[in-house]
C-alpha cells in the first residue's frame, strides 16, 4: 500500500499536537503541585484522584468563561494575537526531533538548517505578545508588550551566541547531526558556560519568574494579557508553557545529548530520556518560580546587555579559537 | 565580581531552601474528610438536654436569655399540667429559640442555667444557604429521646463527637492544657453555683 507523504505528514502531527497539548495540560498540574509543595500546601487535589482531573475542568471553566474584547481595542490584532501565539509555540514541533533509530530522526519533518528554522519560529512568538499589549488599547497591557519587546531583543542576543557555540563543536546545524556530534560527549562540558547563559536567557524568553515582567503582576496587574479573558486567555497560557517545553528540548538537544542516554545506560530507550531530560527542565522552571522573586526591570537590561552579552560573546570567541587551534 | 558570584551563592541556597520544603511535612487539614482536634470545652452549636426518663430539663426559667449578652435567646415558658408533664418542675419552656447568628458562643446560658439544660456541644458546622435557617427551635435543639439525655458540660467528650468523622492526627495549635485549665474554672464556678443554692 502506498500512502501519500502528506498524509503520513499529517497524521504525525496531529499525534504530535495532541502530545503536546496533553503535555501543557498536565505540566500545568504539575506546575501547581510542585508550587504548592514548596509552599507547603498539598496543590490541586479534588478534581479528581490526586487532582489529576484538574487541566480538563480548568479547560471546560476557560472555554465556558465570557470572551471580552474593550471598546478600544484593536478588535482584529486583538482576536489574531492569542492565535499567533499559540501556532509559533506549535509550530517548533514541526522540526524538532525525539528520539532516533536506523532510519534516521523522529520529526516531522528533518530540516538540515533546524536550529536557524528553531530561533526563527520562536522569534515570531512575541509578536503575539507585543501585538496582543498593543492592541488591547489600555495602558498596562502596552507596558507589559513595550517590556516583551525590549526583553525578547536583548535576550534573543544572548542566547543565540550561546547556540553558536554548539553550533562551532557540532559542525552542523541540524538538530539530530548536533546530538549524533554528542554521543561520546555531552556539549554541557566543553559549552559549560554557553550552557547557563542559555539556561538564564531561555527563562527570559519564555517570560517566566524571575524574568516574568512583561505579566508582573504585582505591577502591571497582568501584563500584556491584562484585557483577555476566556479561550483567548488561555491560548496565551497554553503558548507560554509550549514555550517552556519547547526551551527544555532544545536545552536538551543542544546541551544534554538528546536522546543519547549517560553513562552507557542504552537499554533503556532514547525517546525516554529525552523526556526525562526535558522534565528535568520543566521541573527547574518550576523550581525557579517558587523560589525567586521577580528581577526590576534596568537590572534585567543591564544584566542582558553588560553580563549575558559579553559572556556568551566571550565563551563564542574561545570557542572558536580552540576548535580553530584543534583543526 | 565578588558581589556577583555572593549573589550565585544566595540563589543556590533559595533553591535550596525550596527543595526541602518540597518534602517538608505540610500542616494541611484536608477539612471536609479530616477536621482538628478542639479543645476540649470548644463553644459550638447549643443542646438542650433531658433527664434519664425522658423529661425536659429546661423549666422555662429565662435565665439563659437574661444572661445572654447578644439577646439571642428567646424563651416562653408555660404550666407543666398533670396531662402534659414536660419536666420535672412547674413549668417548662413552650418555645425555646435561639439565633445562632446572633449568637457569641461565649456560654453564658450555659453558666446561668440552673438545671443544666443548655449546653453548647463541640459541633459547629452550622452553614445554611438562609439566614431564617439559623433560628434553632426546640425541634433542633432538644436531644432527641431516642438519643439520652445530651453531654453534661463537665463530662465534655474531648474534643470532636465521634460522629462527625475523622479527626485529625496533628496535635491542635490550641493548647490543650489551656482548654483543661477552662473545665477546671468551671468546676469551680459549678461548686460555688452550688454552695449559693445548698
Amino acid at each position: 500500500m502506498n500512502v501519500p507523504d502528506w498524509i503520513i505528514i499529517l497524521i504525525k502531527s496531529a499525534i504530535l499536537l495532541l502530545v503536546v497539548v496533553t503535555t501543557f495540560a498536565y505540566a500545568m498540574l504539575a506546575e501547581r503541585k510542585v508550587l504548592g509543595w514548596m509552599q507547603l500546601r498539598p496543590g490541586p487535589n479534588r478534581v479528581g484522584p490526586w487532582g489529576l482531573m484538574q487541566p480538563a475542568a480548568d479547560a471546560a471553566k476557560l472555554i465556558l468563561k465570557e470572551d471580552l474584547t474593550p471598546k478600544t481595542a484593536d478588535p482584529l490584532i486583538y482576536r489574531l494575537a492569542p492565535f499567533i501565539s499559540l501556532l509559533t509555540a506549535f509550530s517548533v514541533y514541526a522540526i524538532i526531533p525525539f528520539g532516533a533509530d536506523a532510519s534516521g530522526a523522529w520529526a516531522i519533518g528533518n530540516v538540515n538548517a533546524g536550529i536557524l528554522l528553531l530561533m526563527a519560529i520562536t522569534s515570531i512568538g512575541v509578536y503575539g505578545i507585543s501585538l496582543g499589549g498593543w492592541a488591547s488599547g489600555s495602558k498596562y497591557p502596552l507596558l507589559g508588550s513595550v517590556r516583551a519587546t525590549a526583553q525578547m531583543i536583548s535576550y534573543e542576543l544572548g542566547m543565540s551566541l550561546s547556540f553558536i557555540g554548539v553550533l562551532i563543536l557540532a559542525g552542523t546545524t541540524s538538530l539530530d547531526g548536533i546530538v549524533n556530534a554528542q554521543v561520546h560527549q555531552w556539549f554541557i562540558v566543553p559549552q559549560i558556560l554557553g550552557f547557563l547563559i542559555y539556561i538564564i536567557t531561555a527563562v527570559a524568553e519564555t517570560n517566566r519568574v524571575p524574568f516574568d515582567l512583561v505579566e508582573a503582576e504585582t505591577e502591571l496587574v497582568a501584563g500584556f494579557h491584562t484585557e483577555y479573558s476566556g479561550l483567548r486567555f488561555g491560548l496565551f497560557f497554553i503558548a507560554e508553557y509550549v514555550n517552556m517545553l519547547t526551551v527544555s528540548c532544545i536545552a536538551t538537544l543542544l546541551f544534554l545529548g538528546g536522546w543519547n542516554a549517560p553513562f552507557g545506560l542504552t537499554m533503556i530507550p532514547g525517546v525516554v530520556w529525552f523526556i526525562v531530560k526535558i522534565s528535568f527542565f520543566m521541573f527547574f522552571y518550576m523550581w525557579l518560580r517558587a523560589t525567586l522573586p521577580r528581577f526590576r526591570y534596568d537590572r534585567l537590561m543591564a544584566f542582558g546587555w553588560k553580563v549575558l552579552l559579553p559572556l556568551a560573546t566571550l565563551n563564542l570567541v574561545v570557542t572558536a579559537i580552540i576548535v580553530a587551534l584543534k583543526g | 565580581m565578588r558581589k556577583q558570584l555572593y549573589n550565585v551563592g544566595a540563589i543556590l541556597k533559595g533553591l535550596s531552601i525550596t527543595f526541602k520544603f518540597m518534602f517538608a511535612k505540610r500542616p494541611t487539614i484536608e477539612y471536609p474528610s479530616v477536621k482538628k482536634q478542639h479543645a476540649p470545652r470548644f463553644h459550638g452549636l447549643h443542646e438542650l438536654r433531658r433527664y434519664a426518663d425522658g423529661k425536659e430539663r429546661c423549666i422555662g426559667c429565662e435565665l439563659c436569655s437574661s444572661a445572654c449578652p447578644a439577646n439571642a435567646i428567646t424563651v416562653i415558658g408555660a404550666e407543666n399540667t398533670p396531662e402534659s408533664r414536660k419536666s420535672p418542675g412547674e413549668r417548662h419552656a413552650a418555645r425555646y429559640e435561639i439565633d445562632e447568628l446572633r449568637c457569641i458562643f461565649c456560654g453564658m446560658c450555659e453558666e446561668a442555667c440552673p438545671t443544666d439544660a443548655i449546653v453548647l456541644t463541640p459541633r459547629f458546622e452550622m452553614a445554611d444557604y438562609r439566614r431564617g435557617s439559623f433560628i434553632y427551635a426546640k425541634d433542633r435543639l432538644l436531644v432527641p429521646p431516642e438519643a439520652g439525655v445530651g453531654t453534661p458540660p463537665d463530662e465534655r467528650p474531648n474534643g470532636i463527637p465521634a460522629d462527625l468523622g475523622r479527626v485529625a492526627e496533628v496535635k491542635s495549635t490550641i493548647d490543650i492544657t489551656a482548654g483543661y485549665g477552662a473545665t477546671h474554672r468551671g468546676e469551680i464556678l459549678k461548686t460555688q453555683r452550688r454552695g449559693l443554692a445548698g
